[in-house]
């Protein structure tokens, strides 16, 4: 089943916050990891890692670099729930 | 030419005395064993159950993500850092003239362990991105240059247990050199782990006095029987004496020599001829253009090892000959313990204090001084020193018969 993506973006709201320290409010859908967030590319992977033990998803190394906002993020754990 | 005079304008340290140079200095004139029975599972399957773990853990002193990026020894280091730059009035400095010296005898050995049984057990997917940066020997260097943006130069020399004190000495030449103003140097350790201290209890090298871990570590005394591992670090800023002068900067003392020589003799054990630390002493004294008549204090290297204590005892009195009858020697191993790439750093900064308020630290558990001690030890309780001009030596020693001296002046 589908994940609902309220949910994701919780979560996610809580992996950054514990990988990165970026407060879990400013954690939005509009916001870019690099450039919004200081979410520097070993802390990405730490990010990456926790999302996948956390939702139960794969997400290749080639489609991380496509990750660029918490949205698009969201947007492909929940596509990959489905 | 003139040479580049070099001073200390801040101190910092993290030690198993205490969370910074004041409660440290204070531990130590009071005497106060900094060694432990330790508390985890894993020392009951080593021979030696004991160590000199830092007395304020660095999650009282940092933020939990900052932590957990850093391997031990870097949060000793940063800790250590932020204290000394303080101390030296957080200067305004060309960072193209601000370097970094700062060594580790083994580095982020306990990162590489616990990522290695990550990866045991869990598999390769979840062995953290931050385990290089965490584990390279350069790291707490790398990581102090990287707060401070110094661009002068970031360096990390690796002598064993002589590493601090090389790192400070590295600083030392790169101020006189004319490659930087300021230096930020010392050293770190964080190894207390199974593995590290099963290794070094394996070459018979550590105490196992077992049920008496505050009376372990006892350089100089009959019953000695073997080091006691210790972690945490010390920070000397260093600058140019001109630079520090102009600031207004409080200056405490002055780096005036060093002496640097190796053994080859044996990969771990003195040369008990100690002919090495002798030409270090020499050299040193000749760098600093001082004679043994000036030197009125040393802070030993002194770890409780049977043979090494009394092979550096010898070493010293052959090198300052008669003149050591009025050097105070302390061995300050006694409280803290052996911080290994730490430790010539830390024991400098107690050199640093020692010369400011012309007080040896004391030298204890030395229950029957072993006769074959010809050096004038510091015993139980801190002595005077006199007043005017004075010097004092740090040597230190490293596995691999690395030898280096400093010498510090009062100003």
């Amino acid at each position: 089943m589908a994940l609902a993506q309220a949910d994701v973006l919780a979560g996610l709201k809580e992996i950054v916050e514990e990988v990165a320290g970026i407060p879990a409010a400013t954690v939005e859908m509009d916001k870019n990891f690099t450039d919004d967030l200081d979410v520097d590319s070993l802390s990405m992977v730490e990010v990456v890692v926790a999302a996948e033990e956390r939702f139960g998803v794969k997400i290749p190394d080639d489609s991380v670099t496509d990750l660029v906002t918490v949205g698009d993020a969201v947007n492909f754990i929940v596509n990959a729930s489905k | 030419m003139t040479r580049r005079r070099v001073v200390v304008t801040g101190l910092g340290a993290t030690t198993p005395l205490g969370g910074d140079v004041t409660s440290t200095w204070a531990g130590l004139l009071a005497g106060t064993s900094g060694v432990r029975s330790l508390t985890e599972d894993w020392a009951q399957t080593i021979p030696v159950t004991f160590a000199a773990r830092v007395a304020v853990e660095p999650s009282e002193q940092m933020e939990r993500v900052e932590l957990r990026r850093l391997d031990r020894s870097e949060q000793f280091g940063l800790i250590a850092s932020r204290e000394a730059w303080k101390d030296a009035g957080s200067p305004e400095v060309d960072k193209e003239r601000l370097g970094v010296v700062v060594a580790s005898g083994i580095g982020g050995v306990t990162t590489l362990l616990e990522q290695y049984d990550i990866l045991n057990s869990k598999g390769s997917r979840l062995v953290s991105p931050h385990t290089v940066p965490m584990l390279m020997p350069n790291g707490p260097a790398a990581n102090i240059g990287l707060e401070l943006q110094a661009q002068a130069g970031v360096h990390t020399p690796v002598s064993a247990c002589a590493s601090g004190a090389e790192a400070i000495g590295y600083a030392f030449d790169m101020i006189r050199n004319n490659r930087a103003d300021i230096v930020v140097s010392g050293g770190v350790e964080a190894a207390c782990h199974a593995l590290p201290m099963a290794a070094f209890a394996a070459m018979k090298a550590l105490s196992t006095r077992n049920d008496e871990p505050a009376r372990a570590s006892r350089p100089y005394d009959l019953n000695r029987d073997g080091f006691v591992l210790g972690e945490g670090g010390g920070i000397l800023v260093l600058e140019e004496y001109e630079h520090a002068k102009a600031r207004g900067a409080k200056i405490y003392c002055e780096i005036a020599g060093q002496g640097l020589s190796s053994d080859g003799y044996h990969i771990a054990a003195p040369d008990p001829s100690g002919a090495g630390v002798q030409r270090a002493v020499k050299f040193a004294l000749r760098d600093a253009e001082l004679t043994t008549a000036d030197i009125v204090h040393l802070n030993a290297h002194a770890t409780s090892t049977p043979a090494g204590d009394v092979a550096e005892a010898n070493a010293l009195r052959a090198a300052l000959g008669k003149d050591a009858d009025h050097v105070a020697v302390s061995a300050t191993k006694s409280m803290t313990g052996h911080l290994l790439g730490g430790a010539g750093a830390i024991e400098s900064v107690f050199i640093v204090k020692t010369l400011q308020d012309r007080m040896a630290p004391p030298t204890i558990n030395i229950e029957n001084l072993d006769p074959a001690v010809t050096v004038d030890v510091v015993r139980d309780k801190p002595r005077a020193l006199p007043a005017g001009d004075i010097a004092a030596l740090n040597d230190s020693f490293g596995f691999g018969g690395h030898n280096v001296v400093l010498v510090f002046k009062s100003i």
